[in-house]
């Protein structure tokens, strides 16, 4: 196999703020292999979010690397950052809110384009007129505006515009939360083709873990700014080792009456990140907390080919006869 | 079967725009049991949320029932048209008999007030107890929908709680007057899963402790099998399905429903399968086509569905508004 295109390489945030220091992440270590799909899963406070970010060094890490084909975008300068992030690109949550509303969609789509001085006018409106239609919609759609167009539409033109400049990797934030099913189900499957099509290496975050379950090679499970568990998509799903993603997968409504309804159900909320507990950050939440778990961050436990728990009791629950 | 808490006939809703008007709720008709669970299940623009809010009277300035019937069934048996119910007579009704929970619980509490006077303000409204056994009312009420440290909650203002807590103190203040209907509209959907399966889990034992019957309006077919008795399926303003929530899960029969679940991803689906999403959109209030709103993204669309077309009985307890109904759909 290839090197990866992305090595994480304990990566840490912390904020500084007035009421003491947030550990948005903590001490995260990945992979992301060329033309695969990842999945980032986590609730709320999760530090979903700020990984993803984190690791394009839109924001600056507290502590560690991102190793993006070779080189170590944390060591680069700003002149080199900026060709470094032509071949990185977002796609944000909302498409409402993350398209400007007075600009026609052809200038949304090329404006990377235009930042860049790659092309002239012609070939940049035809370049557009191209994504529009490999993104399902038409060339003569560029000259509208925003909100000419419905959510699911809107988040066709974020997908556009990131593709602009033929990036290789891209980091998909919540890019279907906000829409409707039957919406959410084009766009899951529009953003397959393209990686079929155009190889491209995604990291897809998301709280939902069915969606990522669909679409994803590989999963990363994260509960207040640290890894929980990663592993293949499958796997991961089917069984599951750390009991936080146990409780995740077992509050999922399934669309089927006739399942069993009985579950994990976790009580409480998810604790502050200004103070985090000690030791396994879950286990103020855990059913199978124990005096071990206040003890010491746990470690990667391997549980499976590329499978691993962050979860010191994860050998004792479930050990595989 | 007992008589329905809510028999909602052929209710049209329409929303006066700058020229014209643009039908909201068209011939929609439902009724809710006793104790049971309905699910109004649609995704954005199919009028689940109109209907909950025509029921109860709030609906905004520019919008108006046109047409149809709300009955309602009082606590006293009294059976009562909630359309020609006047202003006084629904303020008299909300929060007592039919509470509501919204989805966003920080903009539906006031940020200004405890969540003790909150719910305190609605026993002083509705019922005749003084200070000290409102208090201790809300206390218990605190306490049954599961607030740690109860005592010392009562005090804080919703900003001092979590999403989970705050959506608990919802509950709370719709169910302090013991309502016969609780309407819950998308209750759960700005919450972690872990959150909401924490507070589907609460509605159902309040439901079997206290009895009410529930109007449950949700986007997400996970929570419609686990919460609801009923279903009805909603688009662009009118019911495509209606049966029983087993029956439904077991055979969708419109062609918009087995849309909708095929487009969810589920556990256990074959390696590599893809979703079959709806092609399409749903089509603008202003421009709804003549016939079935649905042919223009349906794959067993016609020419008998520019015909207009209702709900009609396919099985036992089980309806459909489709000329096609239950036919496969053979997807492209």
């Amino acid at each position: 196999m290839s090197e990866p295109l992305l090595q994480i390489r304990n990566l840490s945030k912390r904020f500084v703020t007035p009421r003491g220091t947030i550990h948005a992440v903590s001490d995260a270590s990945f992979d992301i292999p060329r033309g695969s799909i990842t999945g980032l899963v986590g609730e709320s406070g999760s530090g979903k979010t700020t990984l993803g970010r984190t690791l394009l060094r839109l924001v600056e890490p507290t502590e560690g690397q991102t190793i993006f084909d070779g080189q170590d975008l944390n060591t680069l300068s700003a002149s080199e950052l900026r060709d470094a992030r032509r071949r990185m690109q977002i796609i944000y949550q909302d498409p409402v809110s993350s398209l400007n509303p007075r600009l026609r969609v052809a200038d949304i789509i090329t404006e990377g384009l235009r930042a860049h001085g790659i092309g002239n006018r012609a070939s940049r409106r035809d370049k557009a007129a191209a994504l529009l239609e490999e993104v399902g919609l038409q060339a003569d759609h560029m000259s509208k505006f925003p909100h000419e167009f419905s959510g699911g539409q809107r988040q066709r033109i974020g997908i556009a515009r990131a593709l602009a400049l033929e990036p290789e990797f891209i980091v998909a934030d919540e890019s279907v939360s906000a829409l409707d099913v039957s919406i959410q189900a084009q766009v899951l499957n529009l953003l397959l083709d393209l990686r079929e099509r155009r190889n491209l290496t995604m990291l897809f975050i998301a709280h939902d873990l069915s969606v990522v379950e669909y679409l994803c090679d590989q999963i990363i499970v994260m509960y207040l700014g640290r890894l929980v568990e990663k592993g293949p998509s499958r796997p991961l799903y089917s069984d599951p080792r750390h009991p936080y993603t146990r409780a995740l997968l077992s509050a999922i409504p399934v669309p089927d009456p006739a399942r069993d309804h009985s579950r994990t159900i976790l009580r409480g909320d998810i604790p502050s990140p200004l103070d985090p507990p000690s030791g396994c950050v879950f286990r103020t939440r855990c059913p199978h907390a124990a005096d071990i778990c206040a003890e010491g961050v746990p470690a990667p436990v391997e549980t499976g080919p590329n499978h691993h728990s962050f979860c010191k009791r994860t050998e004792e629950l479930y050990a595989t006869a | 079967m007992n008589e329905p808490v809510l028999d909602v006939r052929n209710l049209r809703v329409a929303f006066r725009a700058r020229r014209s008007s643009v039908t909201a709720l068209r011939d929609v008709s439902f009724t809710l049991h006793p104790g049971r669970t309905l699910a109004l299940v649609g995704e954005s623009g199919s009028g689940k949320s109109v209907s909950s809010l025509a029921i109860m009277g709030l609906l905004p300035p520019n919008g108006a029932v046109t047409g149809g019937a709300i009955h309602y069934r009082a606590v006293d048996g009294s059976v009562s048209d909630l359309t020609k119910a006047s202003k006084s007579e629904m303020r008299a009704r909300r929060g007592a008999e039919i509470a509501m929970i919204f989805q966003e619980p920080m903009s539906s509490l006031n940020p200004l007030f405890t969540i003790g006077d909150q719910i305190g303000e609605m026993l002083l409204l509705h019922t005749d107890l003084d200070a000290r056994q409102r208090r201790q009312r809300v206390l218990e009420m605190l306490e049954l929908v599961e607030i740690p440290a109860a005592a010392s909650r009562i005090d804080n203002y919703p900003h001092e709680l979590s999403g989970g807590m705050r959506q608990r103190v919802m509950i709370a203040l719709a169910m302090v007057c013991n309502p016969a209907l609780l309407i819950a509209d998308e209750p759960t959907t700005a919450l972690d899963v872990t959150i909401q399966a924490q507070i589907l889990d609460l509605m159902r034992r309040l439901q079997k402790e206290l009895g009410m019957s529930i109007l449950f309006i949700t986007h997400d077919m996970g929570v419609v099998a686990e919460m609801a008795d009923d279903v009805a399926v909603m688009y662009a303003g009118a019911i495509v399905e209606q049966a029983g929530a087993s029956e439904l899960f077991a055979r969708p029969s419109h062609p918009y429903t087995r849309g909708l679940l095929h487009s969810i991803p589920m556990p256990g689906r074959p390696e590599g399968e893809r979703l079959v999403p709806i092609p399409g959109t749903v089509p603008p209030l202003h421009a709804m086509p003549e016939g079935c709103a649905f042919a223009p993204r349906c794959g067993l669309a016609d020419e008998a569905c520019r015909e207009p077309v209702s709900l009609s009985d396919f099985a036992p307890n089980h309806r459909v508004a489709c000329f096609h109904a239950g036919r496969e759909v053979t997807h492209v």
